[in-house]
């Protein structure tokens, strides 16, 4: 359906990721966000504090990440798509909330400006090394969603997709900004309302008398309700049947978390978003995203120009990880090579799926985005290494 | 229903038991103001003594053991309002009887 | 307790036929009976707790649809999975901001927090702290049973001094909180302490929870008879409640700051505090109304295109 016109700032615009993320969450339909101020992220929630009382909903700055991680949930139980904002320290505060959301499946979306890190590390200068964290951070087996985007405008426009994906999916979708993004400024256009498409949340039209909270529709995902509907949910992070109650034996989990698992996994090739140019003649793929991918983009142009058949694919859904899409480019590439600003993240996912060939990370402890040219030589040396410099077509 | 056959009524009220969910606390011994409730030398299933009437004659059906029992296996209620609940079941019953013409409704 | 002390005599015989009820126990009309029975221990408070909770319910004239009940983790965090009701049972410590994030996204329910005193003090302090201050407008029912229980009976910030503990095997050396005092001071606008010994004081105070426009806050004192009696050698769950119906005071009004627990000092129960003050939400309202006017959209309806 479409957006509703309150929450979409039709226009042309110039402004930074963080502000285009909150005018992206609005027009895609959120209506309570729980916050808590850190470095990046911050500006993100400041405007959804200013915007939100014209358009019709909530802001709160909670007392820490734990309860802005909760009260989202809460606010998702009330009938509300929601949203929080942080950055690394603040997305170790929520771990526990991640698995609460997932196990008990409440569509919300959670926005990481990532920065420097481990620890407070450099609160104003970005990273992409959380990428691991929102996978696996949290205890126990459990998938996530997670987009970057790489621009004010895409800020905006996945957004939409982050929450469109959360109520499709029911579970938390984890948008994976850095600062670079969060605080560059860019033109960025918003169309009117009714060219944007947004998901509503799947309700049951089940009466409460038969409603099972757990039990899955064909596409794993349960049909949800709200408090105050008359359905007298039962809702917990223990370990439950399909009736919403605590189960606490091995069948019961082996039932609900290989579910929720599958659940995405499963469906991921309904989440695939990889944005490819020249890859399918391409010897060497350049993979990356988020700003990264800006940067990688300028070093492919520049070994194109040095006659290389380099091809670039950016990875906009990071996870469910796109499998099927790199292990593509084991049988058309020769090598692959994968920059982030991190010390070889998503480079593993990548090796894992395309064990046959050459991977090479640029990896870049963070701090800055890379020089272009640091990816540029690393491109070069995987030519050279699989026999492609000198115009030599074959393998050594 | 209540069939009263057979059973003297003594006291204002009686207390209804649940034995089998019983767990023995004796909150209802305790603070019953007629203190007309003891342990039955009996016990359930899962090992637990359970409270009888003991004196029958001192209930008044005030269901303070009701308000105190943690696992609701006791309550009280006074005969009064036992009879009344069933002339109300026996007006709902006879009210829903068959449509025989010329019997009013 | 000896049970034989309180056993029928052999002499009076005849007392022991068993009835069949006209009606179920009217506690179970409010509990998900397809989960009875409950885990708590024989003896345990909270069933007791619980069982004043729905008479509260029962006479308070809520639609029993918009009553939403959040508990944290814990004996008492069991309470929520036993309620027929919309009923969240959420992490350690933090059944406070959930509450916050569905009362605030749905102003219309009667969100009722119900979890123990290691859950809401200890890890959720902090969170107690700030709805209190905020006023948030929701009630907070706090068992405490001075110890950890479910996880076998560790020292809680409600351990009396030299009470012998898990993970305080020789003595507890720390300063128990006070719990009303806390809640006080952090600007909770209805605050009282009763023990489950007060059966019907504390019906009247959830009940009085309930219409409070604000963040209200109830200490319900109840036994631990597993963990915290046995180990400190107090006897049974009844032995614990006769104590507190020998040793409790009524002191209606109260300093919060002189209610401190002492172990073997009387137990100061009643009403501390009540008093009108906005809740969260109408501060916010009334500030964004005053400054933005007509472009003001108060927060709407819960349906989850809004």
């Amino acid at each position: 359906m479409k957006a509703s016109p309150e929450g979409v700032l039709t226009g042309v615009h110039f402004m930074d990721g963080d502000h285009a993320a909150c005018e992206g969450a609005l027009a895609a339909g959120c209506r309570f966000v729980a916050g808590y101020p850190i470095t990046p992220s911050t500006e993100v929630v400041e405007r959804f504090a200013a915007r939100i009382p014209t358009v019709g909903g909530m802001f709160i700055q909670m007392e820490d990440e734990l309860a802005s991680s909760i009260a989202i949930l809460g606010g998702a139980w009330g009938g509300k798509k929601v949203m929080t904002v942080t950055s690394g320290p603040g997305l170790s505060l929520m771990m526990e909330h991640i698995g609460l959301a997932v196990i008990t499946e409440v569509p919300c979306v959670i926005v990481d400006v990532q920065r420097g890190g481990p620890s407070t590390g450099l609160p104003t200068l970005p990273a992409q090394a959380d990428m691991m964290q929102v996978k696996w951070g949290s205890h126990g087996d459990y998938e996530i969603i997670a987009l970057a985007p790489s621009s004010p405008q895409e800020c905006f426009d996945l957004m939409i997709k982050a929450f469109n994906l959360a109520e499709t999916w029911r579970c938390p979708v984890f948008f994976m900004m850095d600062e670079v993004v969060g605080h560059m400024v860019e033109r960025v256009e918003i169309p009117p309302a009714d060219q944007i498409e947004v998901v509503e949340r799947r309700w049951s039209t089940k009466p409460p008398s038969e409603y099972r909270a757990y039990e899955p529709g064909p596409d794993l995902v349960p049909d949800m309700v709200k408090a105050g509907d008359g359905y007298h949910v039962h809702i917990t992070g223990l370990t439950h049947d399909e009736r919403g109650y605590p189960a606490l034996n091995p069948a019961a989990q082996d039932r609900l978390v290989r579910r929720l698992s599958d659940k995405i996994l499963k469906n991921a090739d309904k989440m695939v978003d990889v944005r490819e140019d020249g890859c399918d003649d391409a010897d060497i793929i350049v993979v990356s995203y988020g700003i990264t991918s800006r940067v990688a983009d300028a070093a492919v142009d520049m070994a194109r120009a040095a006659g290389l058949k380099v091809g670039s694919a950016r990875l906009v859904v990071c996870w469910p990880f796109p499998d099927e899409v790199i292990r593509g480019y084991a049988s058309r590439a020769k090598a692959i090579v994968v920059p982030e600003i991190n010390l070889g993240q998503m480079v593993r996912e990548v090796r894992r799926v395309v064990s046959c060939l050459p991977v090479y990370g640029v990896d870049h402890a963070g701090g800055s985005v890379h020089e272009p040219e640091r990816i540029l030589d690393v491109i070069k040396q995987a030519a050279s290494d699989v026999g492609l410099a000198g115009g030599n077509g074959g393998r050594s | 229903m209540i069939d009263d056959s057979g059973q003297t009524r003594v006291g204002k009220g009686t207390v209804f038991v649940n034995a089998e969910i019983c767990k023995g606390c004796a909150y209802c011994i305790e603070f019953c103001p007629a203190d007309c409730l003891r342990f039955s030398r009996n016990y359930n299933a899962k090992g637990y003594h359970y409270p009888v009437l003991a004196k029958p004659e001192a209930c008044v059906g005030c269901n303070t053991c009701g308000q105190y029992c943690p696992d609701y296996a006791i309550f009280g209620m006074r005969y009064k309002d036992i009879d009344a609940l069933e002339a109300e079941r026996k007006a709902a019953a006879s009210g829903k009887g068959d449509e025989t013409p010329g019997r009013e409704p | 307790m000896n049970v034989k002390d309180i056993m029928v005599s052999e002499a009076s015989g005849g007392a022991e036929e068993t009835r069949q009820a006209p009606i179920e126990n009217p506690v179970l009309k409010y509990m998900r009976r397809d989960r009875m029975p409950h885990i708590w221990c024989p003896g345990c408070g909270i069933g007791t707790a619980v069982n004043c909770f729905t008479r509260a319910l029962d006479s308070s004239g809520l639609d029993m649809d918009k009553v939403a009940i959040v508990s944290g983790i814990g004996c008492t965090g069991r309470v929520a999975g036993y309620m027929d009701l919309d009923s969240f049972h959420t992490t350690h410590g933090r059944a406070i901001p959930f509450a916050t994030g569905l009362h605030l996204s749905n102003p219309d329910l009667k969100v009722i927090v119900f979890s123990g005193d290691g859950d809401l003090f200890a890890i959720g302090g902090n969170h107690f702290l700030h709805a209190a201050r905020r006023n948030m407008d929701m009630l907070v029912i706090c068992i405490n049973n001075y110890t950890y229980g479910m996880t076998g009976g560790q020292v809680a910030p409600t351990t009396p001094l030299k009470s012998t503990q898990s993970t305080m095997p020789f003595g507890n050396f720390e300063e128990p909180m006070n719990l009303p005092f806390i809640a006080d001071a952090a600007g909770a606008t209805y605050v009282a302490r009763w023990t489950v010994f007060h059966v019907r004081q504390v019906v009247r105070a959830i009940k009085e929870g309930f219409e409070h426009k604000g963040f209200s806050f109830i200490e319900i004192m109840s036994p631990c008879p597993t963990l915290y009696l046995r180990r400190n050698k107090l006897g049974d769950g009844v032995d614990q409640v006769r104590w507190f119906k020998e040793h409790s005071v009524l002191k209606n009004g109260a300093d919060t700051k002189d209610v401190a627990l002492r172990a073997q000092d009387p137990i100061s129960v009643g009403k501390f505090v009540e008093r009108d003050a906005p809740t969260w939400l109408d501060s916010r309202n009334a500030q964004l109304a005053s400054v933005l006017g007509a472009r003001f959209v108060t927060t709407g309806g819960s349906d989850g295109h809004n």
